[in-house]
């Protein structure tokens, strides 16, 4: 097994764990976390493939990771206002009462 | 400086534009109303005069400016302006009598609340009667026409919050409607018949000798001549306008109006009208002159109606007892005259006493007028008296006035413009009535101004309102002086030695004839007028009434006779029996008509539309709307589907969007993008 493949399967595992601690939880922080966890998956995903790829000179994987960390930290932000926001009008954080909105 | 043809609309515009600034000038504003519309005049008298040196240029020439006022078909229909020396004489007479009325009207209607409204109705039946002398177009002519009927209703009615003077503008506009009816069809048939209503359009006009030959050469199944039928329709419309019996009814009510507009209605615009548009269409009312077959020639007509009116009016004049409804039978006598002189022949003659005729009938109601404002509105000569010494400047014009009027010899109008129409009907062929019957209207006339002048003037005051009379203010009394001084000068303009207006009419140099031609005639009526004021003094001024309740002395030898004439001939009564009675008949059977069977068809109409209403909205509401209804609720229940699916559950989104994922995965991965 190379390094690569070490590494995939390590950020699949990753992933795995972020998208069942999203989809299990029923509280919305611990779900934000899930979607945080398959995030960095992602980013391990772009560092490996960066690192042993074909160019690992150039820093795109590098830049590209934290781009998105960038934005994450930007979606956690935005996320948990809404988390406060959604507390405050129902004293609840519960995902299956938030559901105002359905159609 | 003279005045081109194809400015002569000014002169009815000016008046016209002053109207428009009295109307909208509020109340208050009396100096604006008055002021726009006696220099409007003035402005108008300033162009006549001008138009009148255009004219005199060339006297046989009509100047003619047309144009044209829409297409129709192929065809074009013009209107246009004429000028020739008939209508720029009466524009210098109607525009100069006017201005005095006008000026005369300042101290008249001086407390009146609606000032500006009366000098808005002067000025424009000031603007529609030159707007007749104007128009080279009957139609032109016919709308000016009916405007001068509109302003004389407006004016006749002016106090319409008295119910005699609402009826009497009312009779007014009705009667003179009758004959503006035989105008309007006369010409209709005109237009049929030549094709045009211009009266002067080098060579192509309806008054032109290539059309009136078509007229004249072609006749009706009686043997009548187009000409001839079309000119006496035209002449109905004279018949009205000018007071000519037997429409001559409305015109002693008019006198219900202020005293200025009977000045205007009785000199310068309206009465004035009938002789004129006669005289304008003079080529057409004889053209069958020449034809010996007809069986009537039109002017024949208008003599005989002439010289009936002329008599008439004078018998009944007698008889008046109010001071303006005597010099209105005088109007209508005098028209008489005027229709008799263009019956026999000589619309030059009629023009000319038109022409004095304004300046003293002017005068004398003016005067009247002033008399009236002197005698805290009182009219009635029974009532008057004794005014001589308290009015010195009103009687010595109104005096004038009368001998103008009575034809009193040499100095005066009345008598040369009266000399020329007598001297006209003796020569004429036909019949010598018309010429007995003016020489018996001069003895009358003379006769009758002499009591009217002796009653009003003459003894003692017989009432409270005569006896506190003072002399109107100078406003009122320039006028009457300025018109007396026209009344006396005017008649020097056609004597029988030097006939210059007679010349400039025609166009051609009338010779005058020697004083023993027609010296016989002269010796007879200036007698005739001698026994008439002889005879007027010797009943009146003698023996003036010492109180109001006292008879007239006629009244006293034939009671039932001065009543008959009082009561003006019983004409009114008359025609109410008649005319009257088969009108309302006439309109009861239309009201039956209308109220039951054109109402019938038409209510019946009416539920046939309301039926077709109600079966069309039946199958609007159930067949179409049906349609519509049901593809809308498909739409509703498919969105209701989908929109259950829209939990609000972030988990059921959230495991969703993973069963997508894996299953993307599942594809990428067993080989589905390769």
């Amino acid at each position: 097994m190379t390094t690569l493949q070490l590494c995939l399967v390590i950020s699949s595992l990753l992933f795995c764990i972020g998208l069942v601690g999203a989809l299990s939880r029923s509280h919305t922080i611990l779900v934000l976390l899930g979607i945080e966890l398959m995030l960095n998956a992602a980013n391990m995903n772009f560092i490996a493939f960066w690192r042993f790829g074909a160019s690992p000179t150039a820093a795109t994987g590098v830049l590209f990771a934290i781009f998105s960390i960038a934005v994450a930290a930007a979606e956690a932000a935005v996320g948990l206002a809404l988390v406060i926001a959604v507390y405050r009008h129902q004293k609840s954080v519960r995902l299956e009462e938030a559901n105002r909105l359905k159609g | 400086m003279n005045l081109p043809v194809q400015l002569l609309w000014l002169i009815p515009a000016l008046p016209l534009v002053a109207a428009g600034i009295g109307a909208l000038t509020p109340r208050g504003g009396r100096p604006i109303a008055a002021g726009a519309a006696i220099a409007a005049l003035i402005g108008s008298f300033i162009l006549s005069c001008l138009a009148l040196k255009t004219a005199l240029v060339d006297p046989a020439a009509h100047l003619t400016a047309n144009f044209s006022w829409f297409d129709l078909g192929t065809g074009t229909f013009r209107l246009g302006w004429l000028l020739d020396p008939l209508n720029a004489f009466m524009c210098v007479m109607v525009t100069f009598v006017g201005t005095l009325i006008f000026i005369f009207s300042l101290g008249y209607m001086k407390e009146d609340a609606n000032f500006t409204r009366f000098f808005c109705f002067l000025s424009l039946f000031a603007a529609a009667m030159l707007g007749i002398v104007v128009a080279n177009s009957l139609l032109l002519l016919f709308v000016s026409w009916e405007l001068v009927g509109l302003a004389s209703y407006l004016l006749i009615g002016f106090w319409f919050h008295k119910p005699e003077a609402a009826a009497a503008a009312k009779k007014a506009f009705i009667t003179t409607r009758i004959g503006d009816l035989g105008l309007l069809l006369g010409m209709l048939w005109l237009y049929d018949r030549t094709g045009t209503l211009l009266f002067f359009d080098n060579g192509a006009g309806c008054l032109e000798a290539g059309a009136l030959a078509g007229l004249s050469s072609a006749t009706l199944c009686s043997g009548l001549a187009v000409s001839t039928a079309i000119g006496l329709l035209i002449f109905c419309g004279a018949v009205g306008k000018s007071g000519q019996f037997p429409l001559h009814v409305w015109l002693p009510d008019a006198m219900e109006g202020p005293t200025p507009v009977s000045a205007l209605i009785h000199a310068a615009t309206m009465v004035a009208a009938g002789v004129f548009l006669v005289a304008r269409v003079y080529p057409l009312m004889s053209a069958d002159q020449a034809l010996t077959n007809v069986p009537l020639h039109a002017l024949t007509v208008v003599a005989a109606i002439g010289a009936i009116t002329a008599l008439m009016g004078a018998v009944i004049a007698v008889a008046q007892n109010d001071i303006k409804r005597v010099l209105a039978f005088s109007t209508v006598s005098q028209l008489g005259y005027m229709m008799l002189a263009l019956g026999v022949g000589s619309w030059v003659a009629a023009i000319f006493h038109l022409l004095t005729h304004a300046f003293f009938k002017a005068l004398l109601f003016l005067g009247a007028g002033s008399v009236i404002h002197a005698a805290h509105h009182e009219q009635d000569i029974r009532q008057l008296g004794g005014l001589g010494p308290k009015l010195k400047v009103t009687f010595a014009t109104f005096a004038v006035g009368m001998l103008a009027l009575a034809g009193f010899p040499f100095l005066f109008s009345g008598f040369w413009s009266k000399e020329a129409i007598l001297h006209a009907a003796e020569g004429w062929e036909v019949s010598h009535l018309p010429l007995i019957a003016g020489l018996i209207a001069v003895v009358l006339t003379a006769f009758y101004m002499t009591r009217l002048v002796s009653e009003t003037f003459f003894g003692h005051g017989r009432s409270h309102a005569s006896e506190h009379a003072h002399e109107s203010p100078a406003v009122m009394t320039v006028p009457l002086a300025i018109l007396a001084a026209c009344s006396v000068l005017i008649g020097f303009v056609g004597t029988p030695a030097w006939p210059w207006l007679q010349s400039q009419l025609t166009g051609e140099p009338v010779h005058p004839h020697g004083w023993f031609e027609g010296a016989g005639l002269m010796m007879l009526s200036i007698l005739l007028v001698a026994f008439g004021i002889g005879a007027g003094l010797a009943i009146y001024a003698r023996r003036t009434r010492v109180t109001a309740s006292q008879r007239d002395p006629i009244e006293a030898k034939a009671p039932s006779l001065f009543a008959f004439l009082g009561a003006r001939m019983k004409l009114d009564e008359l025609y109410a029996a008649t005319v009257g009675k088969v009108n309302s008949a006439l309109a009861v059977v239309s009201d039956g008509l209308d109220r039951y069977v054109w109402a019938g068809i038409v209510n019946f109409l009416g539920r046939l539309g309301e039926f077709a209403g109600v079966v069309y909205r039946e199958a609007d509401e159930e067949g179409l709307n049906g349609g519509f209804d049901t593809g809308s609720e498909t739409l509703r229940e498919a969105g209701k589907v989908y929109s259950r699916s829209q939990t609000g559950d972030a988990h059921a989104y959230l495991r969703a969007l993973a069963v997508g994922f894996v299953v993307l995965v599942l594809v990428i991965t067993l080989g589905g993008l390769r």
